[in-house]
């Protein structure tokens, strides 16, 4: 059941922003399908009635108080960034087709 | 106790070799509960103890290659204040004193994290996950950060961008994966624990390869708040020792409630030091032992089959009442797991942008200099190849139009997986299987080859990680002079179950072979570092950053410089 | 890419040939103390990045944890909104990149959103009702910000870079979507602006959010669809997004309306497409093509577990609604005494707060609506801020008409005296002090000034005189500059009548 074509595996690269050359998706492609032949299994199981699982503990959510705790400071929060200017994080141009 | 452990120890003809052992050399080779005894009685102090694991790490490093980063000054700092606290007769817990290496996969406040990739590297973050937090209030001085598959994504610790981390029983091999780093680490008594995290086996099949113990808590049961996310529904911190006991200490330290995690457990951690005090006696009456009948299939290899079999008749002898077990779901785990967790991980790993942390990869000159392509080209040179197929696969599985057939079954997959698991408990206690099929590969032998033959190596730890429940990995000797792992599964929130037998088991290998398993490992290094003098902290604060600077210094430059700040 | 407005087809033509069917995704912004997922506190203007935690930066490790408190509030409104409350939700992933959103995943609710189908009734200018139905409203977290910078007003055309501030990410979001609303002809646009009014009170009154447009507190997604027949199947939409104004919420849909209307019966298809509102040319733009968008790949977030709201807790938190607003607008206008007309153009103003506070403060309907629909409007519209915005209480308003009805003033002053206060002089009688306003009372000095008056306009005298008073503006005029306004005009009226020997 091979499913994965050069060109998809650019797509979903794009989708998740990650920039591919020829050459590296048509080798993942193959890597790809090895996997999905593989794991397609999963669907043998006749599992319609089962209901689907997210997390495997179950719990009902905790919910915290409306309460504010200290936040970072703004040194710390730019500490890390790659580009910074006037306090503030730089991204590059945005195209407005983004 | 101890004396007799050495003396037992230096019968063996390696140690012999090293028989000039120094007072020192003999300090790394202790358990962390006897260091943790010397701390109290003030035989040793911490930074007698944090400097001679500074040494060994100084010694062994060039070999083993466990740690990105070596936190060394800190540490020698932490254990000074540890030891001012113990002065002042404020009373200390059980583990203060006794220094940790930490898998660079959990986050440090003040030091470095990577989780081993390109994209993040030179982070150092402004938090400390919450296990961080505890471990820096027990006073453990924190000794680095340790090598890993890139983001936790592999089973060897080939993965990492920067190193692959080498086996102390045989460097030419790998030490397992995710959590090679602290395995080894822990193996060539470079530390004496080690905090790992596990979303698929990444704590126990290194635990396995290198004849340490590792333990994944029940999911929920140690806080994940600063654990790098990989698969947030599977990931699980866990102690990485080398033996049960500490592994109990550690665990009931960084377990426990914790408001910072919605997944987190408001149960209190299990009684496990009990338990494993109580394995110790090596009484396992009433103790009933499931073998899954489906762990035992094809792919095992002979020498894995046979130290298998004989700790079950070690487990049986010690009164275990012992059965086989039917779960036909179990088999589909690797396929569920292999779409589950690449959906997360494609979430989860979306946000190493180039926009508030790690490096940025401007476009070549050609293109449209776009945040847009900015982010293309960072994720595209900040990524390995391991963890683009994942995350190329999870988005895949999630995505319009194949989300049921996908994501949707494995989801529904992993609900069986969890029905019988439970039903399986009905009837046992505990369950047990080899850790890993196969023991340590050579380094180099799967990286490039069918991706499903790496991914089989977790086939037996992945089933806990699914349901959830809690799984321990202890040495069940040699087979070929390499070691291998016993697994042992417990219902959720009874992680106390699997530490009795766990440490039943270990008793009794070390009662059988005179010894425990480790202290038959060729440690040159510490030798070496008990001949040498003291290194500085400073220069070992340096210990492999040379190499690792090169690797960023090529992604980054491949495309563009990095931009200023 | 904007279409030209008068190429289109008029509205009347496009209500004639087609039957419009849309949508509306309002997003409301809670006012909470702290975010959705962490204990930061968000505050509207603060220095950027200076509200952020681990959490709401999105750095690595770092996990969500719901606010109880917006949760509440958004249950709160579900309520006002008749919403079914769904005893078990569950949060999902949302996975798109974008620079102002730190984990490049908004975390929102699919299957099983918090508040599920409810309505809400609207009442238009012509008195009738219209039910808006609900689908749900889910809670969400919202991104940062970006200012385009290089470019020509901010805007993102031609910007060199952007800096971001990711204060806003993470502030808790109630989107309310109707289901598709039809039915409405020609008063789509209408229904659809009294619609997101009514939210906006809705949110007010309930104390959830502070419901500032212009803050960006609300805004909403217009989709609009045409077909020819109400028994038609629905057609392609468009999808405009954000819209942050009442004004451009209404204009948005009588605009696609047009440009979809004008497509339609040119035999030309509608794209699924992301449009842009555009204040400046009252067009809409269009964006991106739905086939070519962003695939979301939604999955429930394994960092969240399910919310469990029991039927008690809904019960207690049913029992915290205030008063609706349409209730209260009844009974206001009961009590004002105010008809249909009078009580609309009240809403419109968004006036309803500050008319009953100022008649609690002891001033009359009719007056207190006088001022807040008049001079206090002119200025707050002059200036682009809300009425809650400007210096003027509703205490000063009920001071100012307390003194005209002590004759202390006259109109002329009364005004005056507002604009001072407006002008962030103080309190009424701080104005009237520091300007010395005072009503020249009747008397002997008022005689003397009018019988001056009569002196210097003859012609006028003797017309008035002989008893016709249609020029009697003249000699009020004149009395009026001569006691820079602080006559009272009653008492020179009764003073003009009495030299003009008509009294």
């Amino acid at each position: 059941m091979s499913t994965f074509t050069t060109k998809q595996v650019k797509r979903l690269g794009f989708l998740v922003r990650i920039g591919l050359t020829d050459e590296e998706a048509d080798h993942l492609k193959n890597d790809l399908n090895v996997i999905a032949d593989s794991i397609s299994k999963i669907q043998e199981l006749d599992t319609k009635d089962v209901p689907p699982t997210t997390n495997p503990v179950p719990l009902k959510a905790h919910l915290r108080d409306d309460t504010a705790a200290t936040p970072l400071t703004l040194k710390e929060a730019l500490s890390g960034a790659p580009k910074t200017s006037d306090g503030q994080f730089v991204a590059p141009r945005i195209l407005g087709s983004e | 106790m101890l004396r007799r452990r050495l003396t037992v120890s230096l019968s063996r003809l390696e140690f012999w070799e090293a028989s000039d052992m120094s007072a020192e050399n003999e300090i790394v080779k202790l358990s962390a509960a006897q260091m943790a005894q010397k701390l109290a009685s003030g035989e040793v102090s911490s930074r007698e103890l944090t400097q001679a694991e500074i040494n060994v790490i100084a010694a062994a490093e060039p070999s083993i290659k466990a740690f990105l980063t070596v936190s060394a000054s800190r540490a020698l700092k932490e254990a000074d204040e540890s030891d001012a606290r113990r002065a002042k007769g404020e009373k200390m817990p059980a583990l203060a004193g006794v220094p940790i290496a930490i898998k660079d996969m959990i986050v440090t406040k003040g030091i470095e994290t990577t989780a081993a990739s390109k994209i993040l590297k030179g982070w150092i973050p402004p938090y400390d996950a919450t296990v961080i937090r505890k471990i820096r209030a027990a006073g453990m001085p924190l000794l680095g950060k340790t090598n890993l598959d890139e983001f936790a994504q592999g089973s060897s610790t080939e993965h990492s961008a920067f190193f692959p981390t080498h086996n102390p029983w045989d460097t030419t091999r790998v030490p397992g994966g995710s959590g090679g780093g602290s395995a080894s680490a822990v193996a060539a008594f470079e530390a004496p624990l080690a905090l790992g995290t596990d979303t698929g086996g990444s704590i126990r099949q290194p635990g396995a390869f290198t004849g340490t113990v590792g333990v994944k808590p029940t999911y929920g049961g140690v806080s994940r708040f600063g654990a790098i996310a990989m698969a947030s529904s599977m990931d699980q911190i866990g102690p990485v020792s080398r033996t049960v006991l500490d592994a109990a200490l550690l665990q009931e330290l960084i377990g426990g409630y914790d408001a910072n995690d919605s997944t987190s457990l408001p149960d209190a951690v299990p009684p496990v030091v009990a338990a494993a005090r109580e394995g110790q006696k090596m009484d396992l009456h009433g103790v009933r032992v499931g073998i899954i009948k489906q762990a035992l299939g094809e792919g095992i290899s002979d020498p894995v089959r046979t130290n298998f079999e004989h700790t079950v008749s070690l487990l049986k002898s010690m009164g275990a009442q012992v059965s086989e077990v039917d779960m036909p779901a179990l088999p589909y785990s690797l396929d569920a797991y292999y779409v589950l967790m690449p959906s997360e991980v494609s979430s989860n790993l979306a946000r190493y942008d180039g926009m508030r942390y790690g490096i940025r990869v401007m476009p070549p000159a050609d293109q449209e200099q776009s945040a847009q392509n900015m982010m293309l080209a960072t994720r595209e040179a900040g990524f390995g190849p391991e963890v683009k197929r994942r995350i190329i696969l999870g988005t895949y599985a999630l995505s319009a139009g194949f989300y049921d057939k996908w994501y949707g079954s494995a989801q529904r997959v992993r609900t069986l997986i969890i029905r019988e698991f439970n039903q399986a408990f009905k009837s046992v206690d505990v369950l047990v299987s080899p850790t890993s099929p196969i023991s340590a590969f050579k380094i180099g032998s799967e990286v490039s080859g069918n991706p499903m033959t790496m991914y089989m190596n977790d086939i037996a730890t992945i089933p806990a990680n699914l349901a959830g429940i809690p799984a321990i990995s202890v040495p069940m000797g040699l087979a070929n002079g390499l070691p291998t792992g016993f697994q042992i599964m417990a219902p959720q929130k009874r992680d106390d179950l699997m530490y009795k037998p766990a440490a039943a088991v270990e008793a009794a290998l070390k009662q059988e072979s005179c010894a425990d398993m480790l202290s038959s490992l060729k440690t040159p290094w510490v030798d070496q570092a008990a001949h040498g003098s003291d290194v500085a902290a400073t220069d070992a604060d340096q210990i492999n950053k040379a190499e690792e600077a090169a690797v960023e210094a090529k992604a980054v430059g491949a495309r563009s410089t990095r931009e200023e700040k | 890419m904007a279409d030209n407005a008068e190429k289109l087809m008029s509205f009347d033509e496009a209500i004639k040939r087609f039957d419009p069917v849309w949508g509306l995704e309002v997003h409301v912004e809670l006012s909470t103390n702290t975010k959705l997922f962490c204990p930061a506190h968000y505050e509207f203007g603060a220095t950027p990045n200076t509200e952020l935690t681990p959490v709401s930066l999105g750095l690595p490790g770092s996990l969500p944890v719901i606010n109880k408190k917006a949760l509440d509030d958004a249950i709160r409104l579900g309520l006002a909104l008749h919403c079914h409350i769904n005893e078990w939700s569950q949060w999902t992933r949302k996975n798109y990149f974008y620079p102002d959103m730190p984990r490049d995943y908004q975390i929102s609710q699919g299957d099983y959103p918090l508040n599920g189908e409810g309505y809400l009734d609207v009442t238009c200018e012509d008195g009738t009702k219209f039910r808006v139905p609900i689908l749900r409203a889910h809670v969400e977290d919202d991104a940062g910000k970006n200012t385009h910078i290089g470019g020509a007003d901010g805007r993102i055309e031609g910007a060199d870079h952007s800096l971001i501030d990711y204060n806003r990410a993470g502030v808790p979001l109630v989107e309310i979507v109707t289901k598709p609303v039809e039915g409405t002809g020609a008063k789509a646009a209408e229904i659809a602006g009294a619609y997101v009014r009514t939210i906006r009170e809705i949110a007010r009154a309930l104390g959830v959010s502070h419901g500032k447009l212009e803050q960006g507190n609300m805004r909403a997604d217009v989709n609009v669809s045409l077909r020819r027949s109400p028994s038609d199947p629905l057609g392609t939409r468009s999808e405009t997004k954000n819209v942050n104004s009442f004004r451009g919420i209404e204009r948005t849909l009588i605009y696609e309306i047009r440009r979809q209307a004008t497509i339609l019966s040119k035999g030309g298809e509608i794209l699924q497409e992301t449009r842009h509102w555009d204040e400046s040319t009252q067009t809409t733009t269009n964006g991106r093509l739905k086939s070519d968008a962003n695939d979301y790949r939604y999955f429930p977030d394994p960092d969240l577990v399910w919310v469990h709201t029991t039927s008690d807790h809904v019960e207690e938190l049913r029992k915290t609604l205030p008063e609706m607003p349409w209730v209260r607008q009844a009974r206001l206008q009961k009590e004002w005494g105010f008809d249909d007309r009078q009580m609309h153009a009240v809403l419109n103003a968004g006036a309803v707060d500050v008319i009953d506070q100022t008649v609690q403060a002891g001033a009359t309907a009719s007056g207190a609506a006088k001022w807040w629909l008049g001079e206090i409007a002119r200025v707050a519209n002059e200036q682009s801020v809300s009425l809650d915005e400007l210096p003027a209480t509703p205490q000063d308003v009920a001071d100012i008409e307390e003194m005209i009805k002590d004759g202390k003033l006259n109109n002329s002053l009364a005004i005056k005296t507002m604009d001072g206060v407006l002008n962030g002089e103080g309190s009424p009688a701080d104005v009237v002090a520091k300007h010395g306003y005072k009503v020249v009372e009747g008397g002997d000095k008022l005689e003397g000034i009018v019988k001056d008056a009569f002196a210097k306009n003859p012609d006028v005298a003797e017309k008035l005189k002989s008893g016709n008073m249609k020029p009697m503006g003249v000699i009020i005029g004149a009395v009026m500059r001569a006691t820079h306004g602080q006559a009272d005009a009653k008492a020179v009226r009764q003073m003009i009548m009495k030299i003009a020997g008509n009294k």
